[in-house]
């Protein structure tokens, strides 16, 4: 028959442990502010031209991933609550490409 | 009403996580919106004429500030340290406040000096909208805070034990953040950056 | 019976209400059955008024050139029919199945959110008066169900119908995004132990799929909706094509909300019918596996097909072809369901009562609307179609023969659940077939003037057109099928006052809802069932286990209390939105008392601590 997973991932209460220490909260701002810093320095190079573009949406998804894996903790929590977010994420960033594409704009 | 719940996941914080990624869909809307328009109708005033990048990114660098200062309440909470709780928590709806008032800044900033409305054109509508939007769900985010703020100085209703209340906050609070991250790339910096071939 | 005052920053003292009666059970209600109950009744006394917005339409266009309402008047009644039926019948309709049955399918005593689910239910009431109200405020929206921007900004339509459209819509929204987000938690957090997803009943995995898409779609539909009233209101521009905004910008929100919205509506009604097929042909269903997955397949692409509603609005034969193709997919896993259905049925023991008679209405009646949807996949064909009553034809067999005949075929079988008392057979029998040949003599001919080129949403048509016979047939029939929807409304009433006594398990059924009495405690379950199959209770009565009596004392189990608050966050709502409309002091009243409301709620504990 149809196995069970859901059911034997039992356990209750578990949003207080399994945290980071509050020092890890402060590498992680550390690596945002420099990743900031770093997306206005890259800002000022003109020379790069459209390649911006990639260049900065890696240091913003890179500082969007960092924001939710730590500081939302969804890095230490159940994995279900990261699909949850991350179907809402995904479809809305297909959705709305696809429909600025309709729009053409990447032409 | 039983405690346990098939997941294991409390009831409150899956419903918490299933609202942001329905507002996922809300904010790619509303910038898919800002994008679609970018370049289009009266030109005359855009990003180039009104942005002052090193502005926004002190704005910016509030508002992630305001983050770590969240987690920090959250971690001392749980380790029921209400005093360094309580200064985190006021240190986190201050650096939210002065975010809102950066913004409101820039807002006065645009319409009074640079003559920048809704009504002026399509940038100056879908720029509005769009970080307005985003402005209010800062602003529910800093009554939010303030209420729980408020709940632990005077109902001694906030302890370890409903760390849970505030954690749903946190993530409220630190949602708003990523939004912003997206925003200041996608309309500050692309808006202004000097190297686009015109 | 203590009652202890709620502590709010000023002097507001309300008392939790302990055992209310009457009138203010009812207000105060959080327990599942009763919303079921109130959701379903004020959805259908909506779906009557919508019937009614159809009878006149069917009746100014019973003949060439009548001038029974103005022309005005007549595009405020199309509007208001289509919004009715979808956003006030329909999808609440679904709501009140969704209420009332989930929490029984899954073993649980209650929703995950209990007050949540009493807010989704004020605020749809809320919703629902303003967008009635409009008829009495100096005119209803008049731009269709779909509102294309421009022609809903304040330059081609000043009046306050719009107002009325957006601000209802979004209370709406509100509701029915509050109602999804409960029942996603309920679903995936409430199950009994055992019951895994893959032994869910079908009606649940629609449920909650059709949640999902909800909570996805509604967003894109509310970013839309505070453009469009940005517009109006404070004079922007995003639909101003003055400052050169793009009119197609407006058609492409609405519809990437639009068409998963069609599966919201029409996925619980399949639910519906997946669980009525296997009971009364005594069979399980038929590929269960692949009901869910073709049910998943279908959410999911409706997300990648929304331009088909846009074919002639000159998308160029790129997109046109990738949304051709992408619309003809979704037939593949809609006919899986189709022959899974079927193959329920094949062999199997039919008893051709009223909710079978419906189901299978439902299936042929929604055989008809897919294939005439299919034709118009087809982007070549539909430049023919877009805009006739070939449309028109195409979503009534979908929406009436589908959606509407799986709700009553749900009606009628979850009846005694629901009231404790068996229907009138003979009455419910007549009530089919009054609306089945109805349906399709009302339906049918618009395929016929739809292809002789008979547009959509005029009011009247010159009688050279040669149009005139079908319309009078057409608008004959439509009083059938409101002759048969009085028959169903007479049976109701009889059958709750004076049917005859229905025991738990009328049907033999297969769901946990039927291992219970009927009407359900309010507990609904005395000892949390243990599943250890799909169709569990019905595997364990082949067992024939004498059920042991349970030692549970019904006093010992804890249920949430009611509370005033959900009512008074939905009124709050309602004020700010009749604020919008009319005057922005209002409206921040009405924000002022959802912040004050939300709060009293946050700080009352679900149970009172020393109230048993």
């Amino acid at each position: 028959m149809v196995s069970n997973k859901n059911n034997k991932t039992k356990k209750s209460g578990s949003h207080d442990h399994n945290h980071p220490e509050p020092i890890t909260y402060f590498k992680v701002a550390m690596a945002l502010v420099a990743l900031t810093a770093l997306e206005v320095v890259v800002f000022y190079f003109e020379w790069l031209g459209y390649a911006i573009i990639p260049v900065m949406a890696i240091l913003s998804i890179g500082k969007f991933g960092i924001v939710v894996m730590y500081y939302m903790h969804l890095k230490f929590d159940e994995k279900l609550l990261t699909y949850v977010f991350m179907s809402g994420l995904i479809l809305a960033v297909v959705v709305i490409m696809w429909l600025m594409a309709l729009f053409g704009w990447f032409n | 009403m039983s405690d346990e719940t098939t997941t294991g996941i409390d009831n409150r914080k899956l419903l918490m996580w299933v609202f942001l990624g329905s507002d996922c869909m809300f904010f790619a809307s509303l910038i898919g919106t800002y994008l679609i328009y970018k370049g289009t109708g009266n030109l005359d005033i855009g990003p180039v004429d009104v942005f002052d990048i090193p502005t926004t990114s002190v704005s910016t660098f509030v508002l992630l500030m305001s983050s770590m200062s969240m987690v920090f309440a959250y971690a001392y909470l749980v380790r029921n340290n209400i005093n360094a709780f309580r200064i985190w928590m006021v240190s986190t709806i201050i650096m939210g406040a002065t975010f809102l008032g950066f913004q409101v800044f820039e807002f006065s900033e645009f319409y009074f000096h640079y003559d920048l409305s809704p009504q002026t054109n399509l940038f100056g509508t879908t720029f509005y909208a769009l970080t307005g939007t985003h402005g209010l769900h800062v602003t529910v985010g800093v009554v939010w805070l303030a209420i729980i703020f408020y709940s632990s100085l005077f109902r001694n209703s906030v302890s370890a034990e409903t760390n849970l209340d505030l954690d749903l906050a946190a993530l409220y609070w630190h949602f708003v953040d990523i939004v912003w991250i997206v925003i200041f790339a996608v309309v500050y910096l692309f808006g202004t950056f000097p190297g686009f071939p015109s | 019976m203590t009652s202890i005052p709620l502590k709010l920053p000023f002097k507001l003292n309300l008392s939790r209400p302990t055992n209310p009666t009457g009138v203010m059970d009812w207000i105060t209600t959080i327990d599942h059955k009763k919303i079921g109950i109130l959701y379903g009744v004020t959805a259908f006394i909506m779906f009557i008024t919508g019937g009614i917005e159809a009878l006149l339409i069917r009746t100014q266009l019973a003949g060439p050139e009548l001038k029974i309402v103005a022309p005005d008047v007549y595009n405020q009644l199309f509007t208001m029919h289509a919004t009715t039926m979808i956003f006030l019948g329909v999808m609440p309709l679904s709501a009140a199945f969704f209420n009332y049955i989930i929490p029984l399918q899954i073993g649980a005593r209650d929703v995950a959110f209990p007050r949540l689910n009493a807010f989704s239910y004020w605020t749809f009431l809320f919703g629902a008066l303003i967008m009635k109200s409009s008829w009495f405020l100096g005119g209803s929206p008049n731009a269709g169900w779909f509102g294309y921007a421009p022609i809903t900004t304040t330059t081609f339509n000043p009046g306050n119908g719009i107002d009325f459209w957006i601000v209802g819509l979004q209370v709406l929204g509100i509701a029915s995004l509050a109602a999804s987000f409960n029942f996603i938690v309920t679903i995936i957090n409430m199950r009994a132990p055992g019951l895994s997803f893959m032994r869910l009943p079908l009606f649940t995995w629609m449920t909650f799929i059709t949640a999902i898409l909800l909570v996805l779609a509604f967003p894109v539909i509310t970013v839309a909706l505070i453009e469009l009233m940005l517009d109006r209101t404070f004079d922007f521009n995003f639909f101003n094509t003055k400052a050169g905004a793009n009119p197609l910008l407006w058609q492409h929100l609405f519809w990437i909300f639009g068409h998963p919205e069609v599966y919201i509506l029409i996925l619980p009604a399949m639910g519906i019918v997946s669980e009525i097929l296997p009971t009364f042909s005594k069979k399980p269903v038929f590929g269960y596996a692949a009901m869910v997955l073709a049910a998943a397949f279908i959410a999911f692409m409706g997300w990648l097909v929304w331009s088909h509603h846009m074919f002639t609005t000159g998308l160029g034969p790129i997109a046109n072809s990738v949304f051709t193709i992408t619309t003809m997919l979704i037939a593949v896993p809609t006919g899986v369901k189709m022959f899974n259905w079927l193959g329920t049925m094949w062999g199997g023991d039919i008893e051709f009562n009223t909710p079978v008679l419906f189901s299978v209405g439902f299936l042929s009646m929604f055989l008809i609307g897919g294939i005439s949807g299919v034709m118009h996949s087809f982007s070549a064909s539909d430049y023919q179609q877009q805009d006739t009553y070939f449309i028109v034809a195409h979503i009534h067999y979908v929406l009436f023969g589908g959606a509407i005949f799986a709700i009553f075929a749900g009606i009628y079988y979850w009846f005694p659940k629901f009231t404790g008392r068996m229907y009138d057979e003979k009455l419910g029998k007549q009530n089919f077939w009054l609306m089945f040949i109805g349906q399709n003599i009302t339906f049918f001919p618009m395929h016929f003037v739809g292809m002789q080129g008979m547009p959509r949403r005029i009011f009247t048509y010159d009688s050279e057109m040669g149009w005139a016979f079908w319309n009078g047939v057409e608008s004959f029939a439509a009083y059938v099928v409101a002759f048969g929807v009085l028959l169903f409304i007479i049976n109701m009433i009889k059958s709750w006052i004076s049917g005859p006594k229905a025991d738990g398990d009328p049907w033999d059924g297969r769901t946990l809802e039927w291992s219970i009495s009927s009407p359900p405690p309010v507990y609904n379950f005395l000892d949390v069932p243990k599943v250890e199959s799909l169709d569990d209770f019905w595997h364990k009565k082949q067992k024939k286990n004498k059920s042991v009596k349970s030692k549970t004392n019904p006093k010992s189990i804890h249920l949430p209390q009611a509370s005033y608050w959900p009512m008074l966050v939905s009124l709050g709502l309602a004020i700010a939105g009749y604020g919008i409309i009319y005057n922005l002091v209002v409206c921040g009243i009405g924000l002022a008392m959802v912040l004050v409301t939300v709060c009293a709620w946050s700080w009352e504990p679900v149970n009172e601590p020393d109230a048993h």
